[in-house]
């Protein structure tokens, strides 16, 4: 029954035409995953090519993959820059994660006055994004709290999620509410019902969630480029940059090593929540 | 008790505020409405405010004048050059990427052998990030050493000057922000297709309608609503998240008429802001986007609740 919800219950009577179309439904899917693979397929190939083959033609393996990654690794700082958006990832993830949970759990288990005002205040932060108010934001991180080149730049500002409040408030009003009910008669407060009640039944929208953000938060570009000027706290996306303009003459087998080591965080992630992620959003559906 | 229980919220949904206090809530709420006050409210009032003046951040100097950033942008040729290109650009690659991906799912989600390894195949370049997107195209289609050339050059004997021909580059740069869009699209259309009604599909089926009729007269119009969600969501990538694609692919050249045929409209934003320190225009930018994010929003709603299709 498991492995049904994965098959489109629409398609699943084969007809003799079906069948025959399968070939051809092969070697398009194949072709697909080929052609949106190709940038990164060659990118592990040039990645593992010693300097002199790196600018040729050559599509073979080689065996430098290691030294191509001791070279940006020591070189360029990458393990710092690793280690800074580990840190930044790890940090928002989390926060927006707790900071959404408490959030939903105010909207939909509690009666108050302003509810809507300030269910308002998240829902219209969504038309907000962050690069367009960057020059304002810019000074104040920089002038009035003199953050500039500090973690707290390029953390504290993300941790609300409006996108997070809204996937659990949908989800805990798909939760019965006698479940709430029978809680609060046997005197389980408001957290603690959170913590034992709602969280263990929310992994796979939390699991979702995390994806996104940590995708997110790994990805930051335009406000780390702007804001932290001190090379050892910056993010590994912005340090990509700083790989390429080296005087003109790039290193291309390092860059490559370093950019295939930099997507390893985030598809880890994503591998290790797939499940959770795929059905998180399956389930926040309204139907 | 149960008088308050069976009030329905405005979703027909039974109400569940059921725990009691006036100050918990706001408790709850207090650390993400300080977040948003502060790093959302407070930066867009001053984007508003700093756009009526020609100020300059770094010497500390501020002039009001109005709308006059405002009416300097909009009488700009780079500007209107710049907000042409963002418009050029959005609608090829949200259109491309969406009519892609939705083609991509639909066939990845028939039930043929190992379907499950197409669909991860299809969805982990999500994990990918607009600046591996950048660096990745740039070393394959660099004019000398790329790979792209490389391999041309042997074969057909040509080395197109992709960075450098303007048409070549706009192109490229499309291309590269539709693949990076395609796993995510692909991820909530396979959601959409997994939850469309079997009965609907098999009973136009039965009926004799070719894979091609199901598909148009019925399974899309079923996708209207991820639809919609896909095509306000992908404008907003196609005007944010090109940022990172087009800093470290093309540096928004090359350079055409009054501007860089690749600098699309937060592009102009970041050059004015922080390498030209014309914080005043930049601002201006700001609160013209701004409208332009209200806009897509209150179109997004607009349209959605009149011609969406909800019965699903």
């Amino acid at each position: 029954m498991v492995r049904d919800r994965h098959l489109p219950r629409a398609r699943t009577a084969t007809s003799p035409r079906a069948r025959r179309g399968d070939w051809g439904t092969h070697a398009a899917l194949i072709l697909a995953a080929l052609l949106i693979s190709a940038p990164l397929l060659l990118a592990l190939i040039k990645a593992t090519q010693p300097s002199s083959a790196v600018l040729s033609p050559s599509l073979l393996p080689g065996g430098a993959f290691l030294s191509n990654l001791e070279r940006v690794w020591v070189d360029a700082h990458l393990g710092r820059s690793m280690l800074n958006s580990l840190i930044v990832a790890v940090t928002v993830t989390t926060g927006k994660t707790i900071l959404a949970l408490l959030a939903a759990l105010a909207f939909v288990y509690f009666r108050f006055p302003l509810k809507g005002a300030a269910f308002a205040l998240v829902l219209v932060s969504l038309m907000l994004p962050t690069e367009v108010l960057i020059v304002a934001l810019f000074d104040l991180v920089s002038r009035d709290l003199n953050w500039a080149d500090s973690f707290a730049a390029i953390i504290v500002p993300f941790l609300a999620s409006a996108t997070g409040t809204f996937l659990f408030r949908q989800h805990f009003l798909n939760i019965p509410a006698s479940l709430a009910d029978a809680a609060r008669i046997d005197g389980c407060g408001p957290l603690r019902y959170l913590t034992r009640i709602l969280i263990p039944m929310s992994w796979n929208t939390i699991g979702a969630l995390a994806v996104i953000q940590f995708v997110y938060a790994w990805d930051q570009y335009l406000w780390p480029l702007v804001i932290m000027q001190r090379d050892d706290h910056q993010v590994v996306q912005a340090g990509l940059r700083k790989l390429i303009e080296v005087g003109g003459q790039t290193d291309w087998g390092a860059v490559m090593a370093g950019a295939v080591i930099t997507m390893l965080p985030p598809l880890i992630v994503f591998t290790a929540l797939q499940e959770q992620f795929s059905r998180g959003f399956a389930l926040s559906e309204d139907k | 008790m149960l008088s308050v229980r069976q009030k329905r919220d405005a979703g027909g949904r039974e109400d569940r505020a059921v725990f009691r206090g006036a100050a918990l809530p706001w408790l709850f709420l207090l650390p993400s409405l300080l977040i948003l006050a502060v790093f959302i409210y407070l930066p867009t009032l001053r984007t508003l405010r700093l756009a009526g003046y020609r100020a300059n951040l770094i010497l500390g100097t501020e002039q009001w004048v109005g709308l006059g950033n405002i009416t300097d942008l909009l009488g700009s040729p780079t500007y209107r050059q710049v907000a042409l290109q963002t418009l050029v650009f959005t609608l090829l690659s949200v259109t491309g990427g969406l009519l892609l991906s939705l083609g991509l799912a639909w066939l990845a989600s028939r039930p043929v052998r190992g379907s499950r390894a197409y669909r991860l195949l299809l969805i982990y370049p999500y994990a990918l990030s607009p600046a591996i997107a950048g660096t990745l195209w740039l070393f394959l289609f660099n004019p000398e050493i790329g790979v792209v050339n490389q391999i041309l050059g042997e074969l057909a004997g040509v080395r197109p000057r992709w960075l450098d021909t303007p048409l070549l580059a706009f192109a490229l740069v499309t291309v590269a922000a539709i693949w990076k869009g395609l796993a995510y699209n692909i991820v909530f259309y396979l959601a959409s297709i997994r939850n469309l009604p079997t009965d609907v599909m098999e009973a136009a089926q039965i009926d004799g309608a070719t894979p091609a009729q199901v598909f148009w007269r019925v399974a899309f119009p079923l996708l209207s609503p991820v639809t919609f969600f896909l095509v306000f969501t992908n404008i907003v990538a196609a005007l944010f998240d090109s940022f990172a694609l087009t800093d470290l692919l093309t540096r928004g050249g090359p350079y055409v008429g009054h501007a860089g045929i690749t600098t699309f409209l937060v592009y102009q934003l970041y050059q004015d802001g922080f390498v030209n320190f014309r914080t005043g225009a930049a601002a201006a930018q700001g609160a013209l986007m701004l409208a332009l994010v209200a806009f897509v929003t209150f179109m997004q709603f607009r349209l959605g609740e009149r011609r969406v299709h909800y019965g699903a």
